[in-house]
């Protein structure tokens, strides 16, 4: 392994925490820091590091298998441990590298959508927003997951909320999504309360291993899975769950919307797989049926109840958050599927929804950052105004629809792969329904863009006036990540499949054999 | 009934769990909606701390007497006593203690909940001084408009 | 918040609170040092010692409250509580352990002195930080100024 010599040794042994360490302690920096560009330079720097340490656990992960991290030396099950497979790292990752793309597009925009004096506090709470979904994905305690779930949460509720100088009504979308998020929160606490009450654990391992002993016919049990399937649907906005999310999405400051979009709901539908597929057993029944019921079925009526209602919004940002909630359906529709295909599709749509979603919320706030637009009708002429910025957003909607050469068709069409194989036909012809609505809406606002004259100031055309380039580079790295795992899948599909193994090995082979050996009692000798 | 009575604790856990969403899905108002959710964490709170009671147990402190013997304290604390202390002593010190890790939990909980509601009350205040009422079908009115247009001020 | 003098109506309660202020800061620091040993530690310390900082605010009005504890001093000592804590975590690091593995901090002990001192450091880091959040979230929402008068409710 000639490439794993370029990390330093202590990635290599300490990376699992310190890639979740570093950013939340360098937040409380930051948060006293009174320079706005002092606190935005500390941010870029944790980021890239997050992004090298995540590079470097992932390389580590696919070539000498699972990471085990015990916090503290205490070894699970007493302690909190952090594991590392091929399902959260490629996560971890996605997580890192868009948040350092994200900070990077956060200089010009930060400083238009936030009083100079907040900067510091503003940036804290980006790192704490990021320290909790790295969090939240890296650990392997299950309470651990709930406090850095609550962790990103409530930042992100803090985050939402500072776009208020912008539009008022981020008040009440915060507010909202404050309520939503901790009802979510609080029934995944209870899911967990009844396991722990169950198999008197909290590691996840050690949790499935007692679970197998207790049985499928444990109703506590039930109960359990009942509580956290829905609490972490209202995370990761599943149908019927998902009215938190438009508001949320439309009314944050731009980089941030990028960053939630293309983050927050992953994590949360990562947590879900991890539960359903490792510390449950998804070949017990109810699992089973819950999982072709409510994670297809509701998948399924996502797809096309929220992309019908994209096509109605006026606002950029809340066509693109409620094709978002499509999305999650889609991703729900491979999971639903249970088959290692499925899966495989389900995991490779959360990643290239990420990056096709990111480019799309990065373009949207540059079309803000310049001419103050919001809504699609004032989109028009935008393709000679900002062509650089419009061609970008071309290329992440062209993949959201999946027109083939991109990712989103990849991932599509291994959706419709499983779908056949599982004899899902109908499904087949759901996913080209939602896709001709994705053409509606995502062709609306290029029509107008493009088909459309530039409107005119005093008989006189708006004048070109493209993004500044901290805007632009973030915006073509993603754009362009989307045309070239388009083309070049193998890579992407790999992370897939791996990710796709860990699942549907399921319960029965995460154990490593002897590795929780109880500690022995300190002091004794 | 005497299932009831056997399972009292989680009886109170359920009514106030339910107490606290129905608040929390009823009401316009967001104080009361905050109030709500709060009683609907309290009631966690409570589900996990009846977990951790033993029946017959008690309080999960370590009594040091019988862990270090009886010259414990004197001397320096654990200097004095420690080089010494033989598993025998760790088997014969075993008494039944309740769990101590839901509080432990619960803790981290409650400190969660508290900044929820901390945020929460930051946001009615905003709330407050932007629309000047904090009654959600109120705020709905005013930005209806908005809303309908698209366009904020 | 100028009126000192001995006319004011609440003389009784500035005596006694300036009476208890010292001992419920004392008694924080108690919990916090005996937390080893008994029930306690930094986050009960946290919540005394800044409910002390709150009474103060109560009793002698805000301003006074701030000039005593101004609010820079409180985001520092927030920060700071949480860089103690992961700076004890850092140190085990750069000792050669995991993160938080106290026992790097005297490896060679009988009677695990390493784990007794990391836990003290990081419950003093809690008690910073817990101590900082409370007065911070005083701070902000008894500092903006009412928009509506009493009689408006």
């Amino acid at each position: 392994m000639q490439i794993m010599s370029l990390f330093p040794e202590w990635i290599l042994s300490h990376g699992a925490a310190s890639i979740v360490i570093i950013p939340l302690l360098l937040a409380v920096i930051t948060a006293v820091n009174s320079s706005a560009r002092l606190a935005w330079a500390t941010v870029l720097g944790v980021t890239a590091l997050c992004a090298f340490t995540a590079l470097g656990l992932l390389l580590q992960v696919m070539s000498f298998g699972p990471i085990h991290y015990n916090m503290g030396g205490w070894a699970p099950p007493m302690g909190i441990g952090y594991y590392i497979d091929g399902l959260n790292a490629p996560l971890l990752l996605l997580i890192s590298v868009v948040a350092f793309l994200c900070t990077l597009y956060a200089l010009p925009s930060v400083v238009a959508e936030v009083e100079p004096k907040k900067h510091g506090p503003f940036y804290a709470a980006f790192l704490i927003s990021l320290a909790g979904l790295l969090g939240m994905v890296a650990t392997a305690d299950a309470f651990n997951v709930f406090v850095f779930l609550e962790v990103s949460s409530i930042s992100t509720y803090v985050l939402v909320a500072m776009g208020a100088s912008r539009d008022r009504r981020a008040l009440s979308s915060s507010f909202n999504y404050l309520i939503m998020g901790s009802i979510g929160a609080t029934f995944f606490v209870i899911g967990i309360g009844f396991l722990y009450m169950q198999t008197g654990t909290l590691n996840m391992m050690d949790m499935a291993r007692l679970l197998q002993e207790i049985g499928p016919g444990d109703r506590v049990v039930q109960l359990a899975f009942a509580f956290i399937a829905i609490g972490l649907g209202l995370k990761l906005a599943m149908f019927p769950l998902h009215m938190w999310l438009p508001g949320a999405y439309a009314y944050a400051p731009s980089f941030f919307t990028a960053f939630l979009a293309a983050t927050a709901t992953k994590a949360a539908l990562y947590l879900l797989l991890r539960f359903t597929f490792t510390v449950f057993d998804p070949n017990w029944d109810y699992i089973a049926i819950a999982v072709m019921i409510l994670l297809a079925g509701m998948g399924i009526l996502g797809m096309v109840a929220a992309s019908l209602q994209a096509i109605f919004q006026n606002d950029i940002r809340r066509v693109l958050a409620y094709s978002s909630v499509a999305q999650v359906g889609y991703m729900l529709l491979g999971v639903g599927m249970a088959t290692t295909l499925g899966l495989t599709a389900g995991y490779l749509h959360m990643i290239n929804h990420a990056i096709m979603k990111g480019a799309l919320f990065l373009a949207v706030g540059a079309f803000w950052y310049r001419f103050g637009i919001t809504q699609v009708s004032d989109m028009r002429g935008l393709g000679k105004t900002m062509p650089w910025t419009m061609a970008g957003f071309t290329i992440a909607g062209i993949s959201l629809i999946g027109v083939p050469g991109t990712v989103g068709f990849v991932s599509k069409l291994i959706l419709v792969e499983a779908a056949a194989e599982n004899g899902w036909w109908w499904a087949i012809g759901v996913i080209v329904a939602t896709s001709v609505l994705a053409i509606i809406y995502v062709g609306r606002m290029i029509e107008q863009a493009y088909f459309k004259p530039v409107p005119q100031i005093n008989d006189r055309p708006v004048r070109r006036n493209e993004a500044p380039l901290a805007m632009l580079i973030p915006l073509w790295v993603l754009a362009l990540a989307s045309l070239a795992f388009g083309i070049q899948t193998e890579w992407l599909m790999n992370l897939a499949e791996a990710a796709a193994q860990v699942l549907s090995a399921g319960s029965n082979t995460v154990i490593p054999g002897g590795a929780y050996a109880l500690p022995a009692p300190i002091g004794g000798h | 009934m005497a299932a009831f009575f056997e399972h009292f604790n989680f009886v109170v856990v359920i009514v106030l769990m339910m107490t606290g969403l129905f608040v929390v899905f009823a009401t316009q108002n967001m104080i009361k909606k905050l109030v709500g959710l709060s009683v609907f964490q309290t009631s966690v709170f409570l589900l996990y701390i009846s977990l951790s009671k033993v029946s017959g147990a008690q309080p999960p402190i370590i009594a040091k007497k019988d862990l270090y013997g009886a010259s414990y304290g004197t001397g320096g604390g654990y200097d004095s006593a420690s080089s010494s202390v033989p598993d025998s002593t760790y088997q014969a010190a075993e008494v039944l203690y309740s769990n101590p890790l839901p509080h432990v939990l619960i803790l981290t909980a409650i400190v969660v909940g508290v900044a929820t509601l901390a945020i929460g009350l930051a946001l009615v205040v905003r709330v407050r001084e932007v629309y000047g009422t904090i009654e959600d079908d109120e705020i709905n009115k005013i930005d209806y408009n908005i809303n309908l247009e698209g366009v904020a001020k | 918040m100028s009126n000192q003098n001995s006319q004011s109506p609440h003389i009784i309660l500035r005596v006694v609170s300036k009476i208890l202020i010292p001992l419920i800061a004392l008694f924080a620091l108690y919990v916090h040092f005996h937390g080893d040993y008994g029930p306690g530690g930094g986050f009960q310390a946290g919540v005394i010692f800044a409910s002390a900082i709150i009474l103060y605010a109560l009793i002698f009005g805000l301003e006074e409250a701030k000039r005593a504890v101004p609010p820079s001093w409180v985001r520092i000592c927030m920060s700071l509580g949480v860089l103690v804590y992961g700076g004890t975590g850092v140190a085990t690091w750069i000792l050669g352990g995991e993160f938080l593995n106290f026992t790097s901090f005297a490896p060679d002990s009988t009677h695990a002195a390493g784990q007794h001192w990391g836990i003290l450091a990081v419950e003093l880091g809690v008690l910073f930080a817990v101590t900082g959040a409370m007065v911070a979230i005083f701070y902000a929402f008894g500092s903006r100024e009412p928009d509506l008068k009493d009689e408006d409710w």
